[in-house]
């Protein structure tokens, strides 16, 4: 899968709480949760993701709650990746289940700025600024998460199992 | 080599002599826990799977406790279409109504979680039950709907870190403080992905509330599970909690292996509050005395036990909350409630001027029952000072334990109990 974007770009330890805040969960419908995804420190998310749909963060990614609303209300606001130099455990598992590509790099997060133009190459492994002219290498996912991801999912994976 | 208490857990639960860091396991799961957030998602994923029932009725537990007694609409709709299903599953453990405590204070009360069992909530703070020597950990709902569907779970076999805490705490020093410093020496990615194993001669005399508190925040350093080896304190808990003696007690090696060893003596450690808005900015209580308050919450999964309570009683005992501080205390479970009740705390508690929550998450997460304003302060006995987390975006939140919270609560500012 190749996934071409702009970017956006966010710190360290963006928390579940800031992507989408305990009081919206009172729905799980993904368009609900987009409207107010980010909405605490990012006005008009949704629009800027209409134009940069790849975000680009530091360090400890999704941190904090359980709630798989956050990667579901970031992936119905029509975010298409998220790279960052780490994730907490927890987000980048729910994101792999539900079939929102998330890649870890440091280098990437690092050397990114917002309004980049970059373009994600999922099988091969490689990431390109076009923007800054950069080539980056990333290290493929386990084989195992290879499975979940190539069946589109954990709920698939569990259904050709069955 | 030696295995951790973690790995014998995930090695007998995955059919396998010893599991090693690092490696991809597919585990059995005992319990499979989900409350009135995450359970809805979970629901729609387990049926697009294609499964009329959950593997198995008596390990599937579901509690109604994050926006209940229901805060809006939306909220009885969400509980409604749970309780639909937890009804027509025949689910053993469902809690609702007056039978809904803090699903972390609740299980352990209920002797539903036990030791060496694999423990799976679609809730981050499940690590809590590390404190009964079980493997527990938080996961999303479709990972949850999937165990529904299979009783199993894929995991990664964390490496683990081992935290060994010696020395005389202080007076004022509880669970609470030694995780906060714990956690603002190390950061909140500080344990990403690994196990959290809390020892050490001070761990050995901890009373297991503390315990629970303890392994509860592993998750605000990014720790997958938090947990302590079980001992006589342990026994004496289970004995009251649990009917059959199926439990298993593991024990980590003496050679098993540690990916960092970190030796923290707490005899110099002061109460600590963590400043917004990160569990890790945690500083001695004397350094935040200037802070004015607008609310103290006392409770939650991380504080909401009897001991909390009863420190908290010993504090506000005979005294006066300040006018302009809304005090918001929540015992965890029903039991609590009704032994504060015996105890005469919940006495205390309004003669001092505290407002009485039934059991919910209610505030920590800013659900309802103490939504904070622009602009405003709180000392609370929680788990997390996000960003937004108790309300307004621009609110503040300052993460303490229950006898700092009830002293801050007298004097209408940070304060140290010794102030009292």
């Amino acid at each position: 899968m190749i996934i071409t974007g702009k970017v956006i770009k966010f710190g360290d330890n963006i928390d579940t709480d800031i992507i989408i805040p305990a009081r919206y969960l009172n729905t799980f419908e993904p368009q609900e949760l987009a409207k107010h995804c980010m909405e605490s420190i990012c006005q008009k998310f949704c629009e800027k993701v209409a134009t940069n749909s790849i975000l680009v963060a530091g360090k400890n990614f999704g941190c904090g709650s359980s709630r798989e609303h956050a990667p579901l209300a970031l992936k119905s606001a029509g975010v298409k990746c998220i790279i960052a130099g780490s994730f907490a455990r927890i987000f980048f598992r729910n994101a792999i289940n539900i079939g929102l590509p998330v890649v870890e790099s440091q280098e990437v997060s690092q050397d990114t700025s917002e309004n980049d133009e970059l373009e994600i190459d999922l099988e091969k492994g490689t990431i390109e600024n076009k923007t800054k002219n950069r080539k980056y290498k990333i290290s493929p996912y386990p084989e195992f998460l290879k499975e979940i991801i190539n069946s589109g999912g954990l709920v698939n994976y569990v259904k050709k199992r069955k | 080599m030696g295995l951790t208490i973690t790995q014998k857990i995930l090695s007998e639960h995955s059919g396998q002599k010893s599991v090693m860091p690092g490696s991809f396991i597919e585990s059995k799961v005992d319990i499979a826990l989900s409350n009135d957030i995450t359970s809805g998602l979970a629901i729609n994923q387990f049926l697009s799977i294609g499964k009329e029932n959950v593997f198995d009725k008596n390990k599937v537990v579901i509690v109604l406790d994050h926006f209940t007694p229901n805060k809006d609409i939306l909220s009885a709709q969400q509980c409604k279409f749970i309780r639909e299903f937890a009804l027509k599953q025949k689910l053993k453990y469902f809690f609702d109504g007056g039978n809904v405590g803090i699903e972390h204070a609740l299980l352990p009360e209920q002797g539903i979680v036990q030791p060496g069992q694999v423990i799976i909530g679609a809730d981050s703070h499940t690590c809590t039950y590390g404190a009964l020597g079980a493997f527990s950990t938080g996961v999303g709902s479709t990972d949850l709907a999937c165990v529904w569907a299979t009783g199993k779970i894929w995991l990664k076999v964390p490496e683990s870190m081992k935290f060994i805490y010696y020395g005389k705490r202080k007076k004022w020093v509880f669970g609470k403080d030694l995780i906060l410093y714990t956690i603002g020496k190390i950061g909140v990615d500080g344990a990403n992905y690994k196990t959290m194993e809390f020892t050490g001669e001070t761990i050995r005399k901890l009373p297991m509330s503390e315990r629970f508190t303890m392994c509860n925040m592993s998750i605000e350093a990014g720790a997958k599970n938090g947990i302590i080896e079980p001992d006589e304190i342990t026994l004496n808990y289970i004995k009251k909690t649990v009917k059959s003696k199926k439990y298993k007690f593991y024990k980590s090696d003496k050679d098993a292996v540690y990916s960092n060893i970190i030796e923290i003596d707490v005899s110099n450690i002061e109460p600590q509050v963590s400043e917004p808005h990160l569990p890790s900015n945690a500083k001695p209580v004397g350094e935040l005395s200037n802070i004015k308050i607008d609310q103290v919450v006392i409770g939650s999964c991380t504080n909401g036990w009897l001991d909390d309570l009863r420190i908290s009683a010993k504090i506000l005992k005979g005294k006066k909350i300040h006018k302009y501080v809304r005090t918001i205390i929540i015992p965890a479970t029903p039991l609590i409630y009704h032994q504060a009740l015996k105890e005469g705390l919940i006495d205390i508690f309004l003669k001092a001027g505290a407002i009485i929550s039934p059991p919910t998450c209610g505030p920590c997460l800013g659900g309802h029952m103490g939504i904070l304003a622009k602009g405003e302060k709180c000392v609370a006995t929680t788990n997390r000072n996000f960003i937004g987390r108790m309300g307004h975006p621009e609110s503040y939140v300052y993460l303490a334990n229950p006898a700092v919270a009830a002293a801050s609560a007298i004097k209408g500012r940070i304060a140290s109990p010794e102030e009292i």
